[in-house]
């Protein structure tokens, strides 16, 4: 593991210090609701009930919940299709991204977004971006926003290892550098870029978050099992981000349980079944977590049972709520299009804005 | 009044808009220190300073997409293309991103932003650097789309659009910044998707965007000279949201109705005009609707042979001639 263009001493934070128990207990409860919530929707998933894509998140728990803890008022979130996760962590409820799964009238983007395309901006989440490295030169403006308005937060704008070879991620990364711009780029490593892994997707040297020092930018990489290491390492970069406006870029090493999404014919061809037991049995962020937590006397197995049943029970109740919501209408086909037509402004009062034949 | 040129319109517009509102900040290749490729920011960075007037790298699909962002949280930023062809590498940002995001939140979000520049063949610059994308972007629900004429419209309407909460495509002509036109010294406003009749007349419609409303006034004035034929000069100024009743108010007294654009006529905006009128306004036509388009090929550079390939003053009138 490298850390480079830190100050000595830097790479060692304090921040796990300051959990309390029920911190802790919170950001187990976080990664079990966000497992429970994926099992759960799959399941509805094969008994159509959804459409589309769903990515799932499975395995890499630890990242999304680790890194999202170390937030506060001034900070933001954006990502990309693989969303469920972080969209959780940053405080969405279950019952509106199941509705939205449902293509339901109460899912959080009113069903017009779906799996790939959660949103909640009173949460300072921002998507949710279904084409490959797309939302990375929106992490750089909405970084922009923070440093214009003298906001001193930040943005964590997470990508998958597939998305480091778009062009539009080298563009974000040069102007996230050039402008120094308060955003840290978060490589959710989980080794294969759709069915392509990692060494037959990427030219690289020693790692892939080494591609910042061609951007003079600060990077990290570590792996993303233990969730005390994720908010360790990250909160090096958000410090960073807070108090210089410098960007960073971090690879966090994980895995994905299930296929690149569950349209993957492949899923089980490109890994061997021993690689994906192997992560579950030994890697497991929820385990590592929980069996830490166990260490430390902070709670029983019979509190991480409890735990893992309420997040169940949580999930089939948001099955349950998504199932009794209404659909959209299909007048709802023509609204959220146009920000002035939808608010009737004076703005929206010439002209057509809608052609249907 | 005073006279001034379509350049200086749309300077003037991104100097009261920086002033009215400190979100505002123009953001584009040259835009700052070289005061604009083609000097339509010049002097607004000596004015405004580094914070407001921002030069970026070579990077369409990067400082886009950054603007988008940056939208997302109350920003409004004017995009500069140096034109609007190199908006090509920035496709994904624009359509889904810029286009996209409000519906797929559901309304939840909302992204002021204006990008801006040239959209014009004509300058012998080859096809990468001439291409008319007003088609392609009104073809997305989300975005919106602006082609001024004048230097008076390219004011109103720029500062309209700025003001505006959704993306706002704002398509100029390198060719008509040099050009002047009477602009108020007060300030004014130009919704957008109001056309305007830039030439009463009564025995045709020509309905035209940008810089064929200029080719269209020409073509009216040899018509009524040499023909006798009185033709009403439609400029949209907005293809999305689009002043359908003006254009229909104008076919039903005209009768007749000839579409001029400087894009390519498959899938063009005189397609959706033609679709329109003969749609709402069948019974009034006493002739098939015409079109005139660029010659359906990449822009070609040799000059000569560019003047021939856009829509000018006899093509048009040649068209009309045909209707009757």
């Amino acid at each position: 593991m490298q850390t480079v263009l830190q100050s000595p001493g830097e790479s060692r934070s304090t921040i796990n210090d300051h959990l309390t128990k029920a911190d802790k207990i919170r950001l187990l409860r976080d990664m079990y609701r966000i497992r429970r919530f994926e099992q759960t929707s799959l399941k509805y998933y094969n008994l159509g009930r959804m459409g589309g894509f769903l990515h799932l998140y499975s395995g890499q728990e630890a990242v999304a919940v680790g890194t999202i803890s170390l937030l506060n008022e001034n900070d933001h979130v954006i990502t990309a299709y693989r969303d469920h996760g972080h969209a959780l962590a940053a405080g969405m409820s279950m019952n509106e991204c199941m509705a939205e799964l449902f293509g339901k009238a109460t899912g959080c983007s009113k069903g017009k977004g779906g799996s790939m395309h959660f949103f909640a901006p009173d949460k300072r989440y921002w998507g949710g971006h279904g084409i490959v490295g797309g939302q990375t030169p929106l992490g750089a403006g909405i970084a922009y926003a923070l440093k214009y308005k003298r906001i001193p937060g930040c943005c964590l704008c997470y990508l998958g290892d597939g998305a480091i070879n778009q062009g539009a991620f080298h563009e974000a990364l040069n102007l996230a550098a050039l402008f120094q711009l308060p955003v840290i780029y978060i490589i959710e490593n989980n080794g294969y870029s759709m069915g392509t892994s990692q060494k037959r997707s990427s030219a690289y040297k020693g790692s892939l978050a080494e591609r910042a020092e061609a951007y003079n930018m600060a990077w990290d990489v570590f792996l993303g099992e233990d969730l005390y290491e994720v908010r360790n390492r990250t909160n090096i970069a958000i410090e960073r981000a807070r108090k210089t406006q410098q960007p960073t870029l971090l690879e966090i090493q994980t895995y994905r349980y299930y296929g690149h999404s569950v349209a993957d014919a492949n899923a089980k061809k490109y890994r061997t079944s021993e690689e994906i037991e192997d992560y579950k049995s030994n890697h497991d962020p929820l385990q590592i977590f929980a069996k830490a937590l166990l260490d430390e006397e902070v709670l029983t197995d019979a509190d991480i049972q409890e735990i893992d049943k309420a997040a169940k029970e949580e999930a089939n109740a948001a099955v349950a709520f998504a199932e009794e919501s209404p659909l959209p209408q299909e007048s709802d086909i023509l609204a959220d299009v146009y920000w002035e037509v939808d608010n009737q402004t004076d703005a929206a009062k010439n002209g057509s804005y809608f052609f249907n034949t | 009044m005073a006279l001034i040129t379509y350049r200086e319109a749309l300077r003037t517009a991104l100097d009261e808009e920086i002033l009215r509102d400190e979100n505002v900040v123009v953001i584009g290749e040259e835009v700052a220190q070289y005061n604009g490729a083609y000097k339509v920011t010049e002097g607004l960075w000596a004015a405004h300073g580094d914070t407001r007037l921002v030069d970026t790298p070579i990077s369409e699909a990067g400082f886009v997409g950054m603007g988008i962002g940056a939208a997302m949280l109350g920003l409004r930023p004017v995009i500069e293309l140096m034109f609007w062809s190199f908006a090509y590498v920035a496709f994904d940002q624009i359509v889904n991103n810029a286009g996209c995001v409000r519906y797929m939140s559901g309304g939840l979000l909302n992204v002021p932003i204006v990008i801006r520049g040239p959209a014009n063949g004509g300058t012998n610059v080859g096809a990468t650097h001439s291409h008319t994308p007003e088609n392609l972007l009104a073809n997305m629900p989300g975005l919106k789309v602006v082609a001024p004429a004048t230097a008076y419209d390219a004011k109103g309407l720029l500062k309209t659009s700025i003001r505006d909460n959704d993306p706002v495509m704002f398509m100029e002509n390198t060719l008509l910044y040099g050009e002047k036109w009477d602009v108020p010294d007060t300030e004014y406003l130009i919704p957008l998707g109001q056309a305007d009749i830039k030439r009463a007349g009564s025995d045709v419609s020509l309905i035209a965007h940008g810089r064929a409303v200029i080719t269209c006034l020409k073509a009216a004035e040899l018509l009524v000279a040499e023909h006798d034929i009185d033709a009403e000069v439609v400029d949209l100024r907005s293809i999305r949201p689009l002043d359908e009743e003006t254009v229909l108010n104008s076919v039903r007294k005209t009768h007749r109705a000839v579409v001029v654009e400087e894009g390519k006529p498959f899938c063009g905006i005189g397609a959706q005009m033609a679709s329109m009128i003969q749609e709402k306004a069948f019974d009034d036509l006493d002739a098939p609707i015409g079109r005139v388009a660029s010659l359906d090929a990449p822009a070609i550079y040799s000059p000569p042979l560019e003047k021939r390939q856009l829509p000018d003053p006899q093509r048009v009138i040649e068209k009309v001639l045909r209707l009757s």
